[in-house]
């Protein structure tokens, strides 16, 4: 048991590791990490197998039992981010093949690759809160370089954004550590949930609340600590925007859900209401903030935010259905924003833009680019049957039953305003008739879309599943309804790791 | 002694938060420093500070008698001064080549990325 978690961190290490060993061979480096995605999606699948048959699956690293050791835990919740995660780096993995140019690659881009997906599969199963800020730190450092990786200026300013921004959070986190471990004494996920509740001073527990609130939110890019994410994600290739779209801001969501389940969960209204408020406003200026852009990247990104507020809006009403929705909705989102990122991607090789005002006319020369993208776009802004409806409905059926009208007032119109978005994109990019005298100053000859087959597969790829989880909804919804009665009953998943039984 | 080391890392909180309010690229990055140094020694504090007391088991007992001081913080902070180094080493010389690609240390002109295109 203990060795399907293992294999799942030892597999990008060792690829990380073989592709420093190929530097200069930057084609094995290719294999390497293509090879090294697809082994790690089958162990994903192996260990959720194997979590669902065992419910919580612990690994006390060198034998050190918890709370004294390192204790690294694969309950659903983590899984299903792991799962998720190789999907979405299997899918990168084909995409740069095409899109990562040599100067990049020389560089140490694989590498950088396999380390930012060795760190981002560490924080999903660390069950301490000090290794999982180490897992932080490591995924961060990856994402310096790949964001800064190229050297052109605005990916520079972009970097200096996200940087920043992100020492800060992590000066909160350490000292958010510091604090809960004056507080009981020990960092072991599941003990601190046991000794909190034993504190007479709340409110100290809520002051270290506050602390994780800030670094996650400005990991996931919640208002108002969200302003790096549309200074950054557009500068970098489209594969590290793609990858970091879907995965890094919900690495945040995930601590979110982790922490604010499982270890603040004793108190407070002031916590429950904060996620709320939150959740509500950081859906409302995402989405304007989109409406307000012209640019193919920086209106997704805005819209990260957006759907960041969903996920929080799950957590903050905290019953059972409301969780299973927030899951359903990182599931339904991961694969759709990677998918709409890797489209811009595309449609960038095919038209030489980004701009909505200098593209057009992508529709009646690639109409199969149109449908892959009005599948993945309508899914985001949530039209049944795709899987952004059945993830807004479960979300907002739970607003309804705890009878919170006004967040799902919030969340109905935001999802409106949604579809705006997606609908200036199709309307400028793919709709609108590009005027000759356009079409003739682009340089750029007439390609085939299967000319850039690697660009493609991944889009068809992620397309195909979005279908799927809309289709075919009910053993997801499944999935999410257990991993939902897990994160309600933490007491599984403490007797598990600090090995009680009851 | 742990009179004074609240006001320390208060002091250096707001240091570190003055100095990354400031528009230069170089009292940006002094005060990310600074402003890991107050988590560190805030970790330190918090964790109670012992004087004179390492925690060893003498020969004939079989645990620790308090006081001692604790191990386990001193290890943490040590970690994140090295993972903090790693990454201040890298905010440094992307900082420099920052101000190399735009000419610039003034942090309000990094707005390019930020600016609605026309």
């Amino acid at each position: 048991m203990e060795n399907e978690l293992l294999i799942v961190l030892l597999i990008p290490l060792f690829a990380g590791i073989l592709s420093i060993f190929s530097w200069k061979n930057t084609r094995l480096q290719k294999y390497i990490f293509i090879g090294g995605t697809t082994a790690l999606l089958l162990a994903a699948i192996n260990l959720l197998n194997s979590v669902i048959a065992h419910e919580v699956i612990t690994l006390q690293s060198a034998g050190w039992g918890a709370p004294y050791g390192i204790t690294m835990v694969a309950d659903l919740l983590s899984t299903i981010m792991i799962l998720l995660t190789s999907i979405t780096a299997i899918a990168v993995a084909v995409f740069s093949l095409s899109d990562v140019d040599q100067s990049r690659l020389n560089f140490g881009f694989y590498p950088l690759m396999c380390f930012l997906l060795f760190s981002v599969c560490g924080a999903f199963l660390s069950g301490d809160v000090f290794n999982l800020y180490v897992w932080f730190e490591m995924m961060l450092i990856s994402s310096f370089v790949l964001m800064a990786l190229g050297n052109t200026k605005p990916q520079l300013e972009g970097a200096i954004k996200y940087v920043t921004l992100n020492i800060v959070s992590s000066a909160f986190f350490l000292a958010g550590t510091g604090i809960l471990y004056g507080l009981t004494g020990t960092l072991n996920m599941a003990d601190l949930a046991l000794r909190l509740s034993a504190i007479p001073d709340q409110n100290l527990v809520t002051l270290a609340a506050i602390f994780f609130f800030i670094a996650f939110g400005v990991k996931a890019a919640i208002f108002p600590l969200f302003s790096w994410l549309p200074a950054s994600y557009h500068t970098p290739p489209v594969t590290v925007s793609a990858f970091f779209a879907g995965i890094l801001t919900k690495v945040g969501v995930y601590a979110f859900i982790r922490f604010f389940t499982m270890i603040f969960n004793h108190d407070s209204v002031f916590i429950d209401n904060l996620l709320l408020i939150t959740a509500g406003t950081t859906m409302l200026v995402g989405v304007l903030g989109a409406a307000a852009q012209m640019e193919f990247r920086k209106i997704l990104s805005f819209h990260i935010i957006s759907q960041i507020g969903y996920m929080i809006m799950g957590l903050a009403l905290n019953t059972k259905l409301a969780l299973a929705g927030a899951v359903f909705y990182i599931m339904h989102h991961i694969i759709v924003k990677t998918n709409l990122f890797l489209v811009s991607g595309v449609v960038n090789r095919l038209k030489g833009s980004f701009q909505l005002k200098k593209l057009g006319g992508v529709y009646s020369k690639y109409p199969l680019l149109g449908i892959l993208f009005v599948i993945s776009a309508f899914s985001l802004a949530g039209f049944p049957p795709l899987s952004g409806f059945w993830a807004k409905f479960i979300l907002i059926k739970a607003g309804l039953e705890v009878q919170d009208y006004l967040i799902v007032t919030v969340a109905l119109v935001v999802g409106f305003l949604t579809l705006y978005s997606m609908t200036k994109i199709w309307n400028e990019v793919f709709w609108k008739k590009m005027t000759i005298e356009e079409e003739s100053e682009k340089e750029i000859s007439p390609v085939g879309l299967w000319s850039i087959t690697p660009m493609v597969i991944p889009v068809v790829f992620l397309a195909t599943i979005t279908l799927a989880i809309g289709l075919f909804g009910e053993p997801v919804m499944k999935l999410a309804m257990m991993t939902a009665e897990q994160l309600q009953s933490p007491e599984i998943y403490i007797n598990k790791v600090l090995g009680l039984n009851e | 002694m742990e009179d004074i080391l609240p006001f320390l890392i208060g002091g250096l909180y707001a240091g570190g938060i003055y100095l990354i309010l400031h528009r230069s690229f170089v009292k940006l990055i002094i005060g990310l420093i600074i402003l890991g140094y107050a988590s560190n020694l805030l970790l330190f504090t918090i964790s109670r500070v012992t004087r004179g007391a390492p925690p060893l088991i003498p020969e004939e007992a079989s645990q620790l008698t308090e006081p001692f001081a604790d191990p386990l913080p001193q290890a943490l902070i040590l970690t994140a001064i090295v993972i903090g180094f790693g990454i201040q080493a890298f905010a440094i010389v992307l900082i420099k080549v920052g101000y190399q690609a735009g000419d610039t240390d003034d942090l309000d002109d990094l707005n390019t990325t930020d600016r609605l295109e026309d």
